[in-house]
């Protein structure tokens, strides 16, 4: 065991996979000599040199295309897009180009690419560079999405995200990236669909990814002082998700509370709660209650920002609700 | 080009034609789902450019790409019962027309999205460039796509990373139902030049010079990896897609379509050569017969079960 960043934990996954695959390439906007602009990719021109880091122009589109034709012709890109807001201009690649290739030419082939991004308020950065637009990807049949939520999961879930045949969003948060954590000698292999329970407990169960999982454990600090064992859920993955864990633990619990960092309203959250609402009806003791971020673009200045972002105490009020 | 040679393409350029005049049948009798886009007066362009590939070597295409494909070298049964949305198409009858691929024959997909094939293609040619064989790759795409940004991402990157990807541009006029003049306020050999990219503009309905221009340009790149355009000028006879009854284009453009028909042109060149009508006729008659063994065997073919519907969204399904 040993302490490192959730930065430090993804430069460390490029590097490893770069090591273990030759086929692994990255491509992004200042990847190379500037090393990422949140370092992601710090040394790994000087490692591998520039045939197989690539610090392209200012092209998200191009990135993202040339990742699917790169792959389709039997190499691993693994593409890394600023901001996650910016995935607006890689759209037509992902959804009609990597998530469908497989299944619109038969069984064919596969995209086995990864793109990673960063999402995520807590900057300042304003309503273009804070987004979190993984529901938007998660709708899309063919794409995965994984968030991790700490160090250790930030490098097992892009290990598995470069090992896996399909295309992979790897959504980062910039919030997190400074996060301190221990990372395991020999790191876990995780298999995406997976969820992790992060806390157990008994009364309630909260289901969050990225990081609302602190949140979320934050939150259940302030119930368990007042007896209420909350468990909460790290998903890691949004899309597959893991259902099977979470109606396990809500027929232990008899409620639920849904949180991301995302705009609540038609997010990863309603999808989970329509699910549960469904097939886990009968297990229900209460409303099944989302914490989001409100229906409004994420603002700039720092009073409307710490509004808007969820918080452990919304997420507390969330549980009251929900065991009332 | 020996006259065996310049049959050869007559023949594969002939084996489009005949595909196509078949297909605008099987849609005209309510057997084609979907869009239908037709290429014929194009077929001189994929053979041309065929004529300098391998198997290894990377095309992708747009929606008119039944030319691409059948060039590239897929099978005729496979091509058909895809079209006609059979399980047995290369594709298991879930693309159609607009995506067909055979991805073991370096065809990475027709495109329903106009330029998508641009910066797919740009991919191809990083890989192949890292893979260093020599293999190249090629996109086809319409005058129309011209207008599009990826154009401009794509031949920047191409070329500031000099990259093995040959640009094939079939500038046939039309973008949909509106004249390219109207759409795009330069033109190809000013972008080429804008970007240091080698330009090359050749009458796309002559076979023998498509083939020509792009033997050329494909050699120069595998040596040195470096991308090429070509500006294929090239005629569409059939509306954008069937049923498009083209009442937006005069009957003098329409009248003069026929001169330059590139399988006519092609024809003419060869009978100058020595080639007697029994000879063009032979060949005729066994591309024929192929043509027809293919629609038989596709029209026989069984459609999909609808429990196919969610095989192959992943790779790994299970969680
Ligand atoms: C992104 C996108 N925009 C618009 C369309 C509709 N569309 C299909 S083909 C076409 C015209 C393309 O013209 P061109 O590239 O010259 O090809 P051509 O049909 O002449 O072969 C248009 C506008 C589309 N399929 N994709
Ligand atoms: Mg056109």
């Amino acid at each position: 065991m040993a302490e490192t960043r959730y930065i430090k934990a993804v430069n460390q996954a490029l590097k490893d996979a770069m090591r273990d695959d030759p086929t692994v390439f990255l491509i992004g906007e200042d990847i190379g000599a500037a090393g990422g602009s949140f370092k992601a990719t710090r040394d790994l021109l000087d490692l591998y040199g520039p045939e197989r880091v690539y610090d392209a122009p200012i092209a998200e589109a191009a990135i993202t295309g040339i990742a699917v034709g790169a792959a389709l012709t039997g190499m691993k890109p693994v593409a890394e897009i600023m901001f996650m807001d910016f995935i607006t201009l890689s759209m037509d690649m992902l959804v009609n180009q990597a998530a469908k290739a497989r299944s619109m030419f038969g069984g064919q082939g596969s995209v086995p690419m990864v793109l990673r991004t960063p999402h995520g308020g807590g900057l300042n950065a304003g309503p273009q560079h804070s987004q979190c637009l993984e529901a938007w990807l998660a709708h899309v049949p063919g794409l995965k999405v994984v968030v991790p939520s700490n160090p250790a999961d930030a490098y097992s879930l892009l290990r598995a995200a470069i090992d896996d045949p399909d295309p992979v969003i790897v959504v980062e948060n910039k919030a997190l990236y400074a996060m301190k954590g221990e990372m395991p000698d020999t790191p876990e292999r995780i298999e995406i669909g997976k969820a992790r329970i992060a806390r157990p407990g008994r009364d309630a169960t909260v289901v969050a990814y990225g990081a609302a999982v602190g949140m979320a454990e934050a939150a259940a600090e302030v119930m368990a002082a007042e007896g209420v064992e909350v468990e909460v859920i790290d998903l890691r993955s949004v899309q597959p998700w893991d259902e099977a864990c979470v109606l396990e633990s809500l027929s232990r619990t008899h409620n639920l509370v849904v949180v991301h960092e995302a705009v609540e309203a038609f997010g990863v959250g309603a999808e989970i709660a329509a699910r549960m609402a469904d097939i886990g009806f009968d297990e229900l003791d209460g409303p099944i209650v989302r914490v989001g971020a409100p229906f409004a673009p994420s603002p700039f200045g720092k009073t409307l920002e710490e509004a808007y972002r969820p918080n452990a105490d919304r997420i507390v009020a969330a549980l009251r609700r929900t065991l009332a | 080009m020996t006259p065996k040679e310049r049959a050869e393409l007559y023949r594969r350029m002939l084996t489009i034609r005949r595909a196509e005049e078949r297909l605008q049948k099987l849609f005209a009798d309510g057997l084609v789902p979907g869009f239908l886009h037709l290429s014929i007066g194009q077929e001189a362009v994929p053979v041309g450019v065929s004529s300098a590939l391998t198997e290894a070597d990377t095309v992708s295409s747009n929606h008119r790409g039944h030319g691409h494909t059948l060039a590239k070298g897929v099978d005729l049964t496979g091509f058909f019962a895809e079209i006609l949305g059979k399980a047995t198409g290369l594709c298991r009858g879930r693309g159609g027309s607009m995506h067909v691929a055979d991805l073991s024959k370096g065809m990475l997909g027709a495109n329903g999205i106009v330029a998508a094939g641009l910066p797919i293609t740009t991919g191809s040619a990083l890989a192949h460039r890292m893979q260093g064989k020599g293999n190249i790759a090629v996109v086809y795409f319409g005058d129309g796509a011209l207008a599009e940004g990826l154009v401009h991402e794509c031949l920047n990157i191409a070329k500031l990373w000099s990259l093995p990807i040959l640009f094939v541009c079939e500038n046939n006029g039309w973008s949909e139902f509106s004249p390219t003049e109207r759409q795009l306020a330069t033109s190809l050999d000013r972008l080429g030049k804008a970007y240091g990219i080698t330009y090359r503009e050749v009458d796309g309905n002559v076979v023998e010079e498509v083939a020509r221009a792009a033997g050329k340009l494909v050699a120069g790149m595998r040596k040195a990896p470096a991308p090429a355009i070509l500006e294929c000028r090239t005629t569409r006879v059939r509306g954008h897609f069937e049923g498009d009854r083209q009442d937006y284009r005069d009957s003098d453009e329409i009248a003069a379509l026929d001169a330059r028909d590139p399988i006519r042109l092609c024809a003419e060149a060869l009978m100058a050569a020595g080639l007697d009508d029994a000879a063009l006729a032979a060949i005729a008659a066994e591309v024929e017969a192929k043509i027809e063994a293919a629609t038989e065997a596709a029209l026989a073919a069984p459609l999909p079960e609808a429990g196919d519907i969610l095989a192959d969204v992943y790779t790994r399904a299970e969680v």
